[in-house]
């Protein structure tokens, strides 16, 4: 004879069964689409934040302190979040570095450029209360686990991960060389201030109006000991790009940290018609198909915008496609998957959405 | 109605081909002022009615959980009854079309959406979106005219089985979640030999019916009324009775859309090498309207607003109402007649139709077409 012992019942068992009986009752939708109606930051699948406030550091610059929503993982400074924001009734996603934390609540701070959609919004028109879309914190411009001295060369926006890192008590040894149109356009210029004359920071301010532009020949003269400091730069694709063949010369490439906001465009494709599973458009050959295909409606999966994440993938089924950064060429075949928010049509192209 | 291109006397013979041009032209200005002007409140309105009729559905269940007393049954299943046709009219139909895709949420899109009823989504938008509203009222390329299962034109080949089409179309109105399932399947089609029956594209598009139905089922049928425990058979009934009005509901409103007297049928030829002007003009005459209150066009998914809603498919329908004045003076403009009624009167001409053409033309007074199927005079005189 032989004896079964059912197994026991357990809290986690009775969970999954109530789950799954809730999924039964809900379908077509599933349980969350309900739970959202009352409870927005409750989802574990799709992760929010409540936007708590929104306060200005220059005039067009402003900090945007959020609550994510259950699922949040956190973040280490320096690294960034992308936020979806609806625009005018449109969803539209960014990556902005997470500039401080405190207790369950993050902080972005975001420039408003010129005619940019999202910035402009967040910065001007954003109303404490709204529920944005929020993904996981990601990037590896951050500091080493042992960090020794430490040179960070940062222009406009291009602080913000840098705040944040030294908001979160950075090391004892670290100048900041930051440019910025005027004094009055320094992000954070009075905490940055009040860092270096307490002797936290050295800081090496660069006002273009007056200044002129960063000249990175002088960084060897600025910082005498740069041979001996990690190098953290970000900011405008000019200043990144000039800071990387300076420490090139020097031999310190292999110390340099880059966060790049926007990938440095150094080549056009040809444009072409662009089809998106059942959507074909006219691809200009200057534009990331990214962007063009959400332009036609198409829900394109999207990532950090800039090159590097790998979110916005796509098989291309045929055709070719133009690299903006490098110019180089990628033609179709089985298992080829470009990254959409850098290339642009190079004739006629098909990616399988 | 005999198809236009067999008609003695065309309603589009007035008009030259540079007109229905123009016409088009005038069309497509009006779309791109909506389209300009899709924003925040547009959203605002397409999440206020989800959350609506999600709020509706979830309170409508749960008062279905005591629906063996009687006020609650009748509450219950008003409430889930309105709710189901909200979810299939104005938010289902319309999002399947992609009226909402440009707001790029992929919660609201229709690339993932799935809605209340038997067929699922993806069939749906194949028939529907694709042959109905690309090929609307052509005779033998568009199946809504009369599903594969009745004559609803004159010049559709009468056949003896006709005859039993009233009671054909008052049990495909009674199921009429089913009918569409097996329409999107074309059964009729694909069960008729053994190669079409082993297709894999077929036997994989039956199996995906299959589990949609079973889900649904199992939902209305036993999961919620096991949830009202006591009240198990008085819940399974009010699902069942919300399931049935939501199809008597949805297919009157449909048929109100291209059955009802004064709505133009197309050969098969007239529409070779049709252009953009003149894809409008069928359009415009292959539709009708219903008219009433700002409730009845919500609960038809302004499906009342047919002739716009072909026109534009993937507009808003919230934006149906707004550029209806406009697209009806185009229809004077161009001398052509808008057809309108209310509910009861558009329903009732849809039967008539049903009816009368159950029989051979001979019987009904109506020869069969003495013309012979000749291009539209418009492409002759484009092609001049």
């Amino acid at each position: 004879m032989t004896l079964t012992v059912p197994p026991r019942r357990t809290a986690t068992s009775w969970l999954s069964g109530a789950r799954r009986l809730a999924a039964l009752a809900a379908t077509p939708l599933v349980p969350a689409d309900y739970v959202d109606l009352i409870a927005p930051l409750a989802s574990r699948s799709d992760l929010r934040a409540r936007v708590l406030a929104v306060e200005p550091e220059t005039a067009d610059a402003a900090t945007i302190w959020l609550r994510p929503g259950r699922g949040w993982r956190g973040h280490v400074p320096g690294q960034y979040v992308r936020l979806g924001v609806d625009v005018d009734g449109v969803r539209h996603w960014r990556a902005y570095s997470v500039t401080a934390a405190d207790g369950d609540r993050i902080a972005v701070t975001v420039k408003a450029i010129p005619d940019g959609v999202v910035s402009n919004h967040l910065v001007r028109r954003t109303e404490p209360g709204t529920v944005v879309q929020l993904d996981q914190a990601t990037g590896d411009f951050v500091l080493p686990a042992v960090p020794g001295p430490l040179l960070f060369v940062t222009g406009g926006s291009g602080i913000t991960p840098v705040m944040g890192m030294l908001r979160s008590g950075a090391p004892d040894d670290v100048v900041l060389i930051h440019s910025a149109q005027t004094r009055d356009d320094v992000v954070f210029g009075a905490e940055l201030r009040a860092l270096a004359a307490a002797g936290a920071i050295r800081l090496v301010e660069i006002h273009n109006d007056t200044d002129g532009l960063l000249d990175v020949r002088t960084l060897p003269t600025l910082v005498p000991d740069l041979a001996d400091r990690e190098v953290f730069t970000c900011g405008p694709t000019g200043l990144m790009d000039a800071v990387e063949e300076e420490l090139a010369g020097l031999g310190l490439l292999e110390r340099l940290h880059a966060e790049r906001f926007r990938p440095s465009i150094l080549a056009i494709g040809e444009g072409g018609t662009a089809t998106f599973g059942t959507t074909a458009v006219e691809a200009p050959g200057d534009r990331p198909l990214l962007d063009v295909g959400e332009e036609a409606g198409v829900l394109m999966p999207s990532g950090c915008r800039m090159g590097i994440c790998f979110g916005c993938v796509l098989p291309l089924r045929e055709g070719a496609v133009r690299d903006l950064r490098s110019g180089d060429l990628t033609t179709a075949g089985p298992g080829v998957l470009v990254q959409t928010c850098v290339s642009a049509a190079a004739g006629a192209c098909d990616l399988d959405v | 109605m005999t198809a236009l291109q067999n008609q003695t006397t065309s309603p589009v013979a007035h008009l030259t081909p540079e007109e229905i041009e123009e016409l088009g032209r005038a069309l497509d200005a009006i779309r791109a002022e909506i389209v300009a002007s899709r924003g925040a409140d547009d959203a605002a309105y397409i999440r206020r009615v989800i959350k609506a009729q999600r709020s509706l559905e979830l309170g409508s269940r749960a008062v279905l959980l005591f629906s063996l007393f009687p006020p609650a049954w009748i509450l219950g299943t008003a409430g889930l009854s309105v709710a189901k046709i909200l979810e299939n009219m104005e938010i289902g139909h319309n999002i399947l079309h992609g009226q909402w895709d440009w707001m790029r949420d992929p919660k609201i899109h229709s690339k993932s959406w799935e809605w209340d009823n038997a067929t699922p989504a993806d069939a749906w938008k194949h028939s529907h979106n694709e042959l109905h509203h690309t090929y609307t009222n052509v005779l033998g390329k568009d199946n809504d005219l009369g599903y594969g299962i009745m004559r609803v034109d004159e010049d559709q080949k009468w056949h003896p089985l006709y005859l039993g089409q009233p009671v054909y179309n008052f049990v495909n109105m009674l199921l009429f979640e089913y009918g569409i399932a097996a329409y999107d399947l074309e059964l009729g089609k694909n069960l008729s030999s053994k190669k079409r029956r082993q297709d894999p594209k077929f036997k994989a598009a039956y199996k995906a019916v299959g589990r949609k139905v079973r889900k649904q089922a199992l939902k209305d049928y036993v999961v919620h009324p096991l949830l009202s425990g006591p009240s198990f058979l008085t819940t399974l009934a009010a699902n069942a009775t919300a399931n049935v009005v939501r199809n008597v509901w949805t297919h009157s409103v449909i048929m109100c859309g291209h059955f009802p007297s004064g709505v133009e049928t197309f050969t098969r030829s007239s529409i070779e090498g049709e252009t953009r002007g003149e894809w409008y003009l069928r359009q415009m005459l292959g539709s009708a309207n219903i008219s009433g209150s700002n409730a009845m066009h919500m609960m038809t998914g302004n499906l009342s607003f047919q002739i716009e809603h072909h026109l534009y498919p993937d507009l808003p329908s919230n934006r149906y109402k707004e550029i209806a004045p406009q697209v009806e003076a185009l229809f004077q403009k161009y001398g052509l007649s808008y057809t309108i009624g209310s509910l009861p009167k558009q329903v009732g001409s849809a039967w008539w139709k049903v009816i009368r053409l159950s029989l051979p033309n001979n019987l009904i007074g109506k020869p069969a077409s003495v013309l012979p199927v000749r291009p539209a005079v418009e492409r002759a005189d484009v092609a001049a």
